[in-house]
């Protein structure tokens, strides 16, 4: 399915200004106040410097790699099972009935809580990460998955009643079709959790990525580094977020674009 | 215009349905030809949908049954095609044109190499020939139904059952779409029912007129018309019959409102 580009408007400059103010103030206050010897915070152009120096001895590549691919993995395993879950869940109002109780009690645990318990499972590395993941980000897909068949048109099943469409070709034909745009938006939420939670657990304990790539730089008083690699990690989300968005336009602009663009945000 | 029992390609017999304690449709006696085109009309909310929905198989009787070519109907089949009210809901807005009657004939296992022909045929047929590659969202009301209509056909119906298919369309579009209906169940063959609360519509398109009556749905009156056949907008629509019968559908309605 290819989508019609939409219209491309100038790019506006005027949201910049403010943080470049603040840099720029952020800067002055540093190289010509008291401050300038602190061993908590450092001067914008060090911070650059810290960024190009890891940039350059290849460990922001490596961390950054470990990251994304962690969460990758766990964001994976969330869309598969949340998807499946969502679906069970969305067509089986019995078993929605008989699983309720325990999913909204499991749900709430905070992700971090879990750290402990994969970590006497799987120990450090990848493995406990993205299961750690793949747990907090499973929920907004499973239960958008969940509410989008819920809400699917009635006609449509009529539809394919009238045809007397097999129980696959509804699911794969009508349904999963029909709840792709909603389920793309709860993938764009999942990615979002995906990259917070990987850098929570390298921040808590797994020894691998950005999260234990600023926690080094702390601990041997780098605070240019510290900084650097949350501006990176800051334009990462970004970044990965407006690709998302970008590649949800191109894939649903066939519809009036209602359901789409109202919870695109 | 029906000799019970013989000709008859469908037939209703003693059909009643409730929803809950609603009683919707009560012992509804009706035969209808091979070939035949029969409107329904009745005030808002007498069944006329529901009606529909039963022949469809969508809904079974709670009481009394349809008899479908001498054998009783158990659920929907694909020689029995809908075209529903709603074409903005029932068509699939990510599928174009062409995917969307590609839906009918890929449910009904026709063959892969077969399909690109029988597509563009009937979009052809339908006027939508240079829109294959549009989606739904793209096109007008009038040309989302005929797509609806052109996905209908794809099915080979031997009856057609639409649902007030042109009351959400303009004048113009409904009386093109009215001539195009009649041209296909020449072509065809094909048996239609017709639900419609325009009275006009229903004389112009139909062999006989069914008025129902409402709480519970009911047969009240029959109307056989014997207008000739091709008919045109102007000189059918002018001719003393059709007004005639025109006047004698309105105080039916009428008086079934009351
Ligand atoms: N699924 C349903 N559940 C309960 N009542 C229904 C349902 N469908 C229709 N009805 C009721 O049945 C009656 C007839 O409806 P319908 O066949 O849609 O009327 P019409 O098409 O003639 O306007 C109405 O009173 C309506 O409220
Ligand atoms: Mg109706």
């Amino acid at each position: 399915m290819t989508a019609p580009a939409g219209p491309t408007r100038p790019f506006d400059w005027r949201p910049l200004a403010v943080p470049l103010a603040l840099i720029t103030a952020w800067e002055l206050a540093m190289v010509l106040g008291p401050a300038t010897t602190s061993e908590t915070l450092a001067a914008p152009h060090a911070v650059l410097v810290g960024f190009f120096t890891i940039v350059a001895d290849g460990t922001l590549l490596t961390a950054t790699a470990q990251t994304l691919g962690a969460a990758l993995g766990g964001l994976a395993a969330a869309v598969a099972i949340g998807l499946v879950l969502g679906l069970v869940l969305g067509l089986s109002a019995l078993i929605d009935m008989l699983l309720e109780v325990s999913i909204e009690a499991i749900r709430p645990v905070p992700s971090i809580a879990l750290v402990p318990l994969a970590m006497m499972i799987y120990g450090f590395g990848y493995r406990m990460e993205m299961s750690i993941i793949a747990f907090t980000a499973m929920w907004p897909v499973m239960i958008l998955t969940r509410t989008a068949i819920r809400d699917l048109e009635p006609r449509l099943l009529e539809v394919a009643k009238a045809l007397r469409m097999s129980f696959s070709d509804k699911v794969m034909k009508i349904m999963l079709p029909a709840i792709a745009p909603r389920v793309f938006v709860a993938l764009r939420l999942a990615a979002g959790v995906a990259l917070v939670v990987a850098i929570t657990v390298e921040i808590a304990s797994n020894p691998q990525g950005l999260g234990a790539a600023m926690i080094l730089a702390q601990q041997t008083f780098h605070p240019e580094l510290t900084l650097a690699i949350l501006i990176w990690i800051g334009l990462l989300g970004y970044g990965i977020n407006h690709a998302l968005l970008y590649l949800q336009r191109r894939l649903f602009a066939f519809g009036t674009g209602s359901e789409v663009s109202h919870d695109a945000r | 215009m029906t000799q019970i029992g013989q000709t008859a390609q469908m037939r209703l017999e003693g059909v009643s349905l409730s929803y809950g304690a609603k009683l919707v449709l009560s012992d509804i006696n009706l035969d209808i030809a091979r070939g035949e085109i029969v409107s329904v009309v009745g005030p808002s909310g007498c069944g006329k949908t529901t009606s529909l929905r039963v022949l469809a198989g969508l809904v079974s009787p709670s009481g009394g049954r349809i008899v479908y070519e001498g054998t009783p109907l158990s659920g929907p089949r694909r020689d029995i095609a809908i075209v529903f009210q709603d074409y903005g809901k029932a068509l699939l807005p990510w599928r174009t044109a062409y995917q969307n009657i590609s839906l009918a004939l890929e449910t009904m296992g026709t063959d892969k190499s077969e399909r690109p022909d029988r597509i563009h045929a009937l979009l052809k047929l339908i006027g939508l020939g240079n829109h294959a590659d549009k989606f739904p969202s793209q096109m007008s009301g009038g040309m989302q139904q005929r797509l609806q209509i052109a996905r209908a056909l794809a099915q080979e119906p031997s009856v057609l059952l639409m649902d007030e298919p042109f009351g959400a369309l303009d004048a113009m579009t409904r009386q093109t779409l009215q001539d195009e209906l009649l041209t296909l169940s020449t072509k065809t063959g094909a048996t239609i029912y017709f639900v419609t609360h325009d009275l006009e519509e229903a004389v112009y398109l139909s062999d006989r007129v069914v008025g129902l009556l409402p709480n519970p749905g009911r047969v009240g009156r029959i109307f056989d018309v014997n207008l000739p056949r091709p008919r045109d907008q102007l000189t059918t629509r002018e001719s003393p019959e059709f007004l005639h019968l025109r006047h004698e559908l309105y105080q039916f309605v009428k008086g079934a409102e009351q």
